[in-house]
């Protein structure tokens, strides 16, 4: 179990430095001038590249910029010069997190339930309504699926507000947006997996001691379906986290993803580089954390401690 | 009774081993059970309708899809001229002067910006899946199939490759690049690739495993037949639905990216791209917003179709359904 | 042997419905187990075996199976119409089974003795200290000795034997008075294969249960069983007490079935003799005798009429032409046995 673990979290690392390294390098080749926007003497200018270390080589810059990431300092935006990279990311983080969350949540309930109702009911009108959900759900895009909900719920019927994140009644229509895509994909796989176990002979053996059928389904089927959604957790948490970029924007929320799209058309470099860098390592880390609840949840890893 | 019934005849060396079911290979089974899925025959009938389209869709009217027109702007069923007809008549109008879809906000005729962005997404679409479906085949056949440190080497670096972010490396990429076609089809190849060698990989491992390709080596097959003859027939059916699976989200990617600016830019035209404009006119006139949305959904919808059908289809165990 | 009757089975009939049609498993099915007494159902893979066993409990899935005829009763009452919470009260507690491959037959993600104690968990039987000591005491019986340890492990972490002991632990330990076991030692090495079939022997002689055992392998039978039935094409083709069976044979099947064993007194030279041919496809069986295609003494009655049931002698009977008055006298090859030969 220790080697698992040990073994998880050395690749985790590795990958985060791989994608710092990446994603430094991309953002040095970016095209375009990020003191465009101002107007500047040639000494300021001079100034403001040797504040940001431009003037040095480039090798120098990274390894500047690794030591600075380990004591978590992620520097100056440069479009908003006062602004240290990391407030602005700890302000605008509190939304991203608290809509993924409650996106997570609901997707993840509904997406079980959905699943397990449609596969109890194969091949009857409720098991067709779930499966359409869920490839409707896998079909279209998130923010088509923001926009429609907009559309309806907000400026036709009036029910829901559609921008901003103020209260309960500003977070449903942005959670559903963008949470529909991870309940259509959990909701099938449960269902498939649901279905695949009742084909497995210990399902006969359980019939086969006179318990009842609700005790079957929970203790026998769903214990067993279960464990392989969390397997695409990882890819879901992804799903989320590249959702929340579109989503705040539709909905005018002021989280991360939203500061992220702006700071790409202002060629900020330093927030960019900066939030990449967040991004990409909480999704290492989050992906890290799912492994390590598979390995725990898994009697198999657990005891044999693969 | 008869007693010349009781004379002795012995086995029937024919009935003897008779199977009344007629016998099918692999494929004619997979076959049967594709045709008799309707819904992803309908799906595909859909896309080809829709790649036929692409291609003659932007000649069926008189209008191209950039010239402007300020006299007919924003012009649908449910335009402000409209408002004393019913919807029938209105319709009737509309149609009649050749803008199908109506107008965008500069009036450009929307049926034939519908179907040159259809160009435009389907290819990328598919282009991108195919490139990075061979890649990754590629890769992930030769680390499967020989396995050892080859493997181990190859299975490390795309571990963590795998391990970031591709939307986040994709959007990054398309800055450096700018936007186009043909940066787009590059950034969506060098992130997407490593989830096909994975699949392949993971593919070829169980198809060696299996005693056939065992037996195969112990016979003294060379490697090469036994890779062409054994193991490509049998996870053919697979790498293509999981293409078939692909392109949707190699389609979703470019809506998404044209859509927060990064991957098609105007004049230029996307499906994304007409999304995008679309959502900025969404409260006045959603029409605009609406069809380049159907269109994806439903191309995303019936390809994901199409890929379930296949892998039932495919499916071994459920031979006997 | 008491004549208690426990289960009384008449012309069985039960199909599933395919996509190809209807595929008939069991064909007019008819036997009685008494208490105390082991019955073993012998055939090749497609017979018919398992389905009959299954239908005892009704465990066959409905759909795509379905009853076509007959009935069954368990000590007189009628289980083919009863409700699944009918049926509850008998699955476990009147009649037990033991599944045949014991690898995928276990729950992987729940511990060993939660799976015995399961039987009682619904019914409130028994405390949860005294569940824990059926659990263990069952466990014991059964030659499992670090019962404890394996309480409270998960399936993957035992061997096959003990899987499969596990198995009978759980047929068991609610101290049923039938227990059916389906191939219980297919599976298994020969030297866990006879702490097994001991195991089963004790539960009549000891306990006084009935057994229903099922195997294609006539040594498990000739070890074990008081009476014998062997079936064909969803057919029993014929029934007797195990002598009977093996020493005087009156079915053309049953006596191609005993010359095809690979004896250890045959000489390296010998061929071997097996039964040309495969068993008839359940889809659309034949018309006459099941086993007419493959049978070297077949007659044309046999290609267009379903032999009767002949009775050889009280507990023997066949289901065969030959023995109609009206057939020639053919004395079947059947190999004289040593019990030697056997064990």
């Amino acid at each position: 179990m220790k080697k698992y673990i040990i073994k998880r979290v050395f690749i985790s690392l590795i990958t985060i430095l791989v994608l710092v390294s990446v994603v430094f390098a991309l953002v040095r080749l970016m095209p375009g001038d990020p003191f465009a926007s101002e107007k500047l003497t040639p000494e300021i200018r001079a100034n403001l590249e040797q504040y940001y270390g431009f003037d040095k080589p480039l090798i120098v810059q990274y390894f500047t910029y690794l030591k600075n990431l380990v004591t978590g300092d992620l520097g100056y935006s440069m479009f908003y010069p006062n602004l240290r990279v990391n407030d602005i990311i700890a302000s605008a983080f509190p939304y991203s997190f608290d809509l993924g969350m409650r996106a997570l949540a609901m997707a993840i309930s509904f997406g079980l339930v959905l699943g397990i109702v449609a596969a109890l009911n194969r091949g009857k009108v409720l098991d067709f309504t779930c499966v359409l959900i869920a490839i409707i759900g896998t079909s279209m895009p998130d923010f088509i699926i923001g926009a429609i909900l907009q559309f309806f719920f907000g400026i036709k019927w009036g029910l829901l507000p559609v921008a901003q994140y103020k209260g309960i009644s500003y977070t449903i229509l942005p959670s559903i947006a963008l949470g529909f895509y991870t309940l259509a994909l959990v909701s099938r796989v449960m269902r498939a997996n649901m279905i695949e176990t009742i084909q497995q002979d210990y399902i006969k053996t359980a019939k086969s001691k006179g318990i009842s059928k609700l005790r079957v389904v929970l203790k026998h089927q769903i214990r067993n379906a279960i464990m392989p959604v969390i397997t695409i957790l990882g890819p879901i948490v992804a799903a989320l986290l590249t959702g929340t970029f579109v989503i705040e924007s539709i909905f005018a929320i002021p989280g991360m993803g939203r500061h992220y799209v702006q700071s790409i058309q202002n060629l900020d470099y330093t927030i960019i580089l900066g939030m990449t860098v967040f991004y990409g390592s909480f999704l290492v880390v989050a992906n890290m954390i799912v492994d390590l609840l598979y390995g725990i949840i898994d009697p198999r890893i657990r005891v044999s401690g693969e | 009774m008869d007693q010349s019934k009781f004379k002795v005849v012995g086995k029937n060396t024919e009935k003897m081993e008779s199977i009344s079911r007629p016998s099918l290979t692999y494929w004619k089974d997979a076959w049967r059970r594709m045709k008799g899925n309707r819904v992803a025959f309908f799906s595909l009938i859909l896309i080809i309708l829709y790649i036929i389209l692409a291609l003659v869709g932007p000649y069926m009217n008189e209008f191209d899809y950039t010239s402007t027109n300020v006299d007919k702007m924003n012009y649908f069923v449910t335009s402000p001229q409209f408002k004393d007809m019913t919807l029938i008549e209105s319709l009737k109008e509309m149609l009649s002067t050749g803008h199908w879809f109506g107008t965008d906000e500069i009036g450009r005729d929307l049926w034939t910006r519908v179907w040159m962005g259809a160009r435009v997404s389907l290819s990328i679409g598919f282009i991108a899946t195919i490139i990075n479906t061979i890649v990754g085949s590629i890769v992930g056949g030769i680390s499967g199939y020989y396995g050892g440190r080859v493997d181990a080497i190859i299975m490390r670096v795309v571990d963590v490759l795998y391990g970031i972010p591709y939307m986040i490396v994709a959007i990054l990429i398309m800055v450096v690049l700018g936007a186009g076609v043909t940066s787009l089809i590059i950034a969506l190849v060098l992130v997407g690739w490593i989830g096909s060698a994975r699949f392949v990989r993971g593919e070829v491992l169980k198809i060696k495993e299996q005693e056939f390709v065992e037996a195969a080596k112990v016979l003294g097959i060379k490697d090469k037949t036994i890779i062409a003859k054994h193991i490509i027939p049998n996870i053919m059916g697979l790498i293509i639905t999981n293409l078939t699976m692909a392109v949707p989200r190699a389609i979703f990617a470019e809506a998404f990216l044209s859509y927060i600016g990064l991957g098609i830019a105007p004049p230029g035209c996307s499906w994304g791209v007409l999304a995008k404009a679309g959502v900025k006119l969404m409260r006045i006139h959603p029409y605009q917003l609406f069809i380049p949305a159907f269109f994806i959904s439903t191309t995303m919808l019936a390809l994901n179709l199409i890929g379930d059908g296949m892998r039932d289809a495919l499916d071994p165990k459920l031979r006997n359904e | 042997m008491n004549d208690k009757k426990l289960i009384e089975i008449d012309n069985l009939e039960f199909s599933f419905n395919t996509y190809g049609g209807e595929v008939q498993a069991v064909r007019g099915v008819s036997f009685e187990v008494n208490q105390g007494e082991i019955v073993g159902i012998v055939g090749e893979s497609g017979c018919g075996k398992s389905v009959t066993a299954q239908c005892l409990m009704k465990l066959n899935p409905e759909p795509p199976g379905f009853f076509k005829k007959g009935s069954i009763k368990y000590k007189g009452e009628e289980i083919i119409s009863k409700t699944e919470r009918q049926m509850r009260k008998i699955r476990g507690l009147e009649i037990g089974f033991v599944f045949q491959d014991p690898m995928t037959s276990l729950n992987p993600t729940m511990k060993i003795g939660k799976q015995i104690e399961e039987i009682f968990i619904e019914r409130k039987m028994y405390s949860r200290g005294k569940m824990k000591e059926k659990a263990l005491e069952i466990l014991k019986t059964v030659g499992i000795s670090d019962s404890e340890t394996r309480y409270n492990q998960y399936p993957h972490e035992l061997s096959g034997g003990m899987k499969q002991r596990v198995m009978i632990a759980i047929a068991l330990v609610a101290e049923p008075s039938v227990v059916i076991a389906d191939e219980p030692t297919t599976s298994l090495d020969v030297t866990i294969e006879a702490q097994i079939l001991d195991l089963l022997r004790k539960l009549k002689e000891d306990l006084g249960k009935s057994v229903i055992l099922i195997t294609h392998d006539l040594g498990v039978i000739a070890k074990l069983c008081d009476r014998v039935l062997v079936m064909y094409g969803g057919k029993i083709v014929e029934r007797g007490t195990v002598d009977e069976i093996f020493y005087e044979t009156r079915h053309p099947y049953t006596s191609g079935l005993l010359s095809s064993i690979a004896g250890l007194d045959k000489k390296r030279e010998d061929e071997l003799s097996p039964i040309l041919g495969t068993p008839p496809d359940l889809f659309s069986p034949p018309i006459g005798c099941p086993f007419a295609a493959r049978c070297e003494h077949a007659m044309e009655i046999c290609l267009e009429e379903l032999p009767e049931e002949y009775e050889v002698s009280p507990e023997h009977k066949t289901m065969c032409w030959l023995e109609n008055e009206q057939a020639p006298n053919i004395k079947l090859k059947a190999k004289s046995y040593e019990e030697s030969d056997l064990i």
